[in-house]
């Protein structure tokens, strides 16, 4: 086993912190975020609010630890999405490139990167009202034309290769070898670009919950947080400070380790490594 | 005088030159000659100073008595493009694509202070001229011009300064038999009119009999022998420069055998692309990549197929494989119809292999399931231990060990790998097997070991071959008859040598004409 | 040259086409019935009738299309069910704050990355390239309203340097570029982080072409080396970058009004939605993507101008 990177490490720590926060929430969260206690309003860091509370009476810790469980489920879900449509999509392009399905699929891509995360959200609440179902579907639709271009430009540069030919003396047909041959080719590819879209997806669904399109009251979430300590800002910046804070660590730790994990995983540089 | 004085360089602790001397003396070409891995680049890149920050070098590199190791980074920017040249190997990737081919002549003049821009388009219109491209214009991308233009231009950008010294490093490996020859003759005439001295760097032993006056053979860093030509073709005292010529112009030991009924045939195969486009909507004349080619493989028989790039000899191959359609005409082998719709049973009859070592193989395979790939087309497929039995047989035949069918390709030579692409052609025991510049990517000594395998198995399995080559040298090595292929077209065919000694189509004459041969007192008896 | 562009104004136009019968058909054909929608479940069939008939929902589906293409082609975006206000007059002034921040953000942010992104990569793997990094990782994870929230507290409420928000109107120019300076940087900041490490290995890759081998053996040294032959190729793929960039930078304005109290598009599609006021909400988001296959067009443009490749001479 190689030595890994401090920054790698340093990456991981933080994910895990906010992991186990988000899991951890599921189970159990010092107090109720869901119960507006006015009595408690705005209170100090102390042993029972160990970092204070909002101008709701709600306990700050436990909002985080909800607000982390939303962002990261919200963001999962989002890239899978992205990966299971993109994918198979940038692959199929691939394989019949220059053909109709190959065009179609481009000016699909196309066609959506003109329609920012945010614009789509927008066309679905209007239609279908705001929820974190609705905000993964925008950041999820976002992230396909994202997959299946980081897909098909792996593939091609992989098809011109003299073993995809050998695959095809060999009788296989064009499904079976992006299948066996190319993806497993371009799963590091993947996996990077993955990381990346998740941490922007956290970012996206921030902005989507600060404007109030993503989940919605009572569940917290860190956007939303942010938006309620707008009009404090002044009196009680930490309740602004808190929740960006929680994205940044966040974002910033996914994106060490996806850092981390693209150096491991580049081939060439673990050839130098054997 | 350029002289190099006991040059040795190491990169991260590694030696990579040990103690190289030898002098170049201007209107003279000094050969420098070896496989890859020598460090005949790194020699040039060493003179020019252009090694990674890593690199250590001690010894002289004495220009009019001044060490170039010695001296300071501006003042060599000051000598480079001025007194010293050089040209690389790629002519597509050593031009700027986005920068026009005059801009980037002229930039030589422009950095060293020939002072106007008007005055430097002047003069890089003279050495474009110069250099045999009077009909290009000055404002045209590299990507606009074909391999040897390019490399014309990358000649220009050189010599634009009347250097001391030109440094060529394998200037022709990457380009056609007639356009190398017309680049080693436009070399030659600038080294006689010029008077600059040339440093040739090469693999390719004949270019190097025909060009220089002095040549150094290297080997592993060292300079293992030295001298003037013809002395060092005759003599080749080292036992490493014998190897080396011997496997120049190795032909392997093969059996005459009768031939039998033909097993491959095409006739009048034709395969057109659409043209390029000309208009909004228009379309330019079909290109016709193939026109009416018509061959016969005879069983047992070993068939060569020359041609230059773009002769139509890939898409011909592919046609053969039944991995493309064709337009026209008919394509048989085993006594069925060849195309994309062929039977798996058929296909298992007819297996390629191909050029590129490193592309051939998925890298995340082991050479097992690799080799044992072919088994997709037989409808019986074999139990595992069955699988690896025959992929062990397959791997001894090639002169490997069957333990290796558990490791990765990267772990093999360019050489191994090459017999592992042969194991996995003969897996499914075709009985014709089409060999597509399968020894062109590896170096000389290690090709005449596959030559030499290739021949073998022929012998032993009675296999018949298409073998795909633009190096006459090698076809020569080992076929029965040969075809020459222009422009999609068969210009010539017959037995092999006979074509060779005497050549009735004049394209074939041009192509024996243009490649450069190892005098007969260097050939081995 | 000209070929190229009339195939991308054809791909412009096609773009715009397909946009917007998304548009129209999650807007209207979705809901079902638009004006019940908008009323809400309460409503009488009389009034919803009345509604139907007022905002011409009584066509067919294809006609209603057609009209509102026509319709916004003549400058005529719909009236407003909740303002009672042309759609048109609503977004003008609007427009004039969200697409001129976008914009002013795209060059401030691409003024800030490019000089980082090539130092970065001219001294790559030492401590200033460590430090760019660094510094670059930890923009990218900024969100950037959080980002202008910080800036408020420190520039306008402890420093006073600006004001914390609001737009005092065009009319007055310099003040109405001053309120817009924090909102672009806030914009700006963490898009440049981005940028700059996306010039830095645009940059790294072309440092490693074999043309840059040529250009060191013509005698230029490896700072002109870098740019002139470098810089020029690894523009190419940040051009691509940039292009994206105004997207997000636009909904990123859209969102920072509120950090900002910015009169912008962002309150009025936000109102849109909540009220549901169809027809604001499908003429701004209509708009918006507009914008952003226009800027789209013009990259690609650029990227002809960039890249000879890409031309093709007869």
């Amino acid at each position: 086993m190689t030595r890994l990177p401090v920054s790698m490490i340093l990456g991981a720590a933080l994910s895990a912190v906010f992991l186990a926060m988000a899991l951890l929430s599921f189970v159990w969260t010092p107090h109720d975020v869901e119960q507006l206690v006015i009595a408690n309003r705005l209170q100090p860091a102390s042993s029972e609010f160990p970092l204070g509370t909002d101008q709701f009476g709600r306990d700050l810790l436990s909002m985080l630890m909800v607000g982390a469980r939303v962002s990261l489920a919200v963001a999962l879900v989002a890239v899978s999405i992205g990966v299971v449509i993109g994918v198979p999509l940038g692959l199929a392009a691939a394989a019949t490139r220059g053909s109709l399905l190959d065009e179609l699929i481009m000016r699909g891509n196309d066609l959506i990167f003109a329609f920012p995360s945010l614009v789509i959200a927008i066309l679905i609440t209007a239609v279908f009202g705001p929820s974190a179902f609705n905000a993964i579907i925008a950041i999820g639709i976002f992230n396909i034309p994202v997959f299946a271009r980081v897909a098909r430009g792996g593939a091609l540069s992989l098809w011109t290769l003299d073993y995809i030919l050998a695959a095809r003396v060999a009788g296989k047909g064009r499904t079976r070898i992006s299948v066996e041959h190319i993806l497993p080719n371009i799963v590091n590819l993947l996996i990077v670009q993955a990381t990346i879209q998740f941490s922007l997806g956290i970012l996206a669904e921030a902005a989507l919950s600060y404007v109030g399109l993503s989940v919605q009251p009572p569940v917290p979430s860190w956007g939303r947080m942010l938006s309620d300590a707008q009009t404090m800002i002044y009196s009680h910046p930490m309740l602004a400070i808190l929740p960006g804070l929680a994205i940044v660590l966040m974002v910033l730790g996914l994106n060490l380790m996806g850092d981390g994990l693209r150096d491991l995983l580049d081939p060439r540089l673990r050839r130098q490594r054997q | 005088m350029i002289a190099v004085e006991n040059l040795s360089l190491a990169i991260h602790g590694e030696a990579i030159l040990r103690d190289v001397s030898f002098a170049m003396v201007p209107g003279r070409t000094f050969g420098l000659v070896g496989e890859s891995g020598s460090g005949k680049s790194m020699t040039a890149l060493a003179l020019m100073r252009l090694l990674p920050e890593s690199a250590r070098t001690s010894g002289a590199v004495t220009l009019d008595s001044i060490n170039l190791l010695d001296k300071p980074e501006a003042e060599m920017c000051a000598l480079r493009g001025n007194q010293l040249g050089m040209i690389f190997q790629e002519p597509m990737t050593a031009l700027n694509p986005v920068q026009t081919i005059g801009n980037q002549v002229a930039e030589t003049l422009r950095i060293h202070g020939i002072a106007t821009h008007a005055d430097a388009r002047d003069v890089a219109r003279a050495r474009l001229d110069r250099v045999g491209l009077p009909q290009i214009a000055l404002d045209r991308y590299p990507h606009e011009l074909s391999g040897g233009q390019r490399q014309r231009v990358c000649i220009a950008t050189a010599i634009a300064l009347r250097p001391r010294l030109l440094i060529a490093d394998e200037p022709t490996t990457a380009l056609d038999v007639t356009t190398q020859a017309q680049i080693l003759d436009l070399l030659r005439g600038l080294v006689e009119e010029e008077g600059m001295a040339l440093l040739l760097i090469t693999h390719d032993l004949a270019v190097v009999a025909d060009m220089a006056d002095h040549v150094a053979v290297m080997q592993a860093g060292e300079i293992v022998e030295q001298g003037p030509t013809p002395q060092v073709l005759s003599e080749q005292r080292h036992p490493y420069t014998r190897a080396l010529f011997e496997a120049s112009d190795h032909r392997p030991a093969r059996t005459p055998r009768p031939l039998g009924a033909p097993l491959l045939t095409a006739s009048d195969v034709d395969r057109h692309y659409p043209g390029p486009r000309t208009g909004l909507l228009r379309r330019g004349a079909p290109v016709k990549a193939v026109d009416g080619v018509s061959l016969t493989l005879k069983t047992g028989e070993s068939l060569g197929l020359v041609g230059e790039s773009g002769c139509g000899k890939s898409t011909l191959t592919r046609a053969l494989l039944g991995l493309d359609k064709v337009q026209g005409g008919e394509i048989a082998a085993l006594g069925n119809p060849v195309s994309p719709a062929m039977p798996n049973a058929l296909r298992a009859g007819i297996q390629v292999v191909f050029q590129d070592p490193y592309g051939s193989f998925n890298p995340r395979w082991r050479v097992e399931h690799l080799v044992a790939e072919p088994f997709h087309l037989l409808d019986e497929k074999p139990t595992r231990e069955d699988r690896r039995r025959k992929v062990g047989e397959a791997l001894l035949a090639v002169g490997l060990q069957p333990s290796d069918m558990d490791k990765y390709p990267h772990e093999f030579s360019g050489g191994q790998r090459q017999r592992i692409a042969i194991a996995r052609a003969l897996i499914t025991n075709p009985k014709i097997l089409v060999l597509d510049e399968a020894v062109s990517a590896l170096d000389v000594r290690v090709r005449a070991r596959i030559l030499d395998l290739l021949a073998d198995l022929q012998d032993r399995m009675g296999l018949s071959y298409l073998f795909i080559s633009h190096d006459l040298t090698v076809v020569r090595a080992i076929t029965d008859r040969v075809m020459v292929m222009q422009a999609g077209r068969i210009v010539e065919q017959g037995p092999t040598e006979q074509v060779f000694a005497a050549p009735g189509h004049e394209y074939t004459q041009a192509l024996l004409a243009a490649a450069p041969r190892l005098p007969g007192y260097a050939r081995p008896s | 040259m000209l070929r190229y562009i009339l195939g991308r104004l054809l791909s412009l136009g096609l773009s715009l086409i397909v946009a917007s019968l998304v548009i129209f058909t999650v807007i209207e054909v979705i809901p079902g019935d638009p004006a019940a929608f908008m009323l809400g479940l309460n409503a009488d069939e009389a009034t919803v009738a009345a509604l139907r008939a007022d905002l011409g929902l009584d066509g067919s589906k294809a006609a209603r299309y057609v009209g509102w293409i026509s319709g916004m082609v003549q400058g005529d975006f719909g009236t407003s069910y909740t303002y009672r206000v042309p759609v048109a007059e609503l977004v003008s002034d609007r427009l004039w704050i969200s697409i001129p921040l976008a914009v002013l953000s795209l060059i401030l942010s691409t003024v800030l990355a490019f000089p980082i992104g090539i130092l970065s990569a001219a001294n790559r793997g030492r401590g200033l390239d460590y430090g760019i990094m660094g510094g670059t990782q930890l923009g990218i994870a900024i969100p950037n309203f959080w980002f202008g929230m910080l800036l408020v507290l420190v520039f306008a409420v402890t420093l006073q340097w600006f004001s914390a928000g609001g737009f005092p109107g065009w009319n007055t120019p310099l003040a109405a570029l001053k309120s817009l300076v924090l909102p672009s940087i806030a914009l700006a900041l963490p898009q440049a982080a981005i940028l700059a490490r996306v010039m830095r290995s645009a940059l790294i890759e072309t440092l490693a072409q074999d043309y840059m081998r040529t250009a060191r053996a013509k005698g230029l040294s490896r700072r002109q080396a870098l740019l002139r032959h470098a810089l020029r190729n690894a523009l190419i793929p940040v051009l691509t970058i940039i292009g994206l960039q105004f997207s997000f930078l636009l909904a990123g304005a859209i969102i920072i009004e509120n950090v900002f109290f910015l009169p912008g598009l962002g309150r009025l599609i936000f109102q849109g939605i909540t009220q549901r006021d169809l027809v604001v909400v499908e003429s701004v988001t209509m708009l918006l993507v507009f914008a952003v296959i226009l800027v789209t067009f013009l990259v690609d443009i650029a990227y002809a101008i960039a890249d000879p490749r890409l031309r093709r001479r007869a």
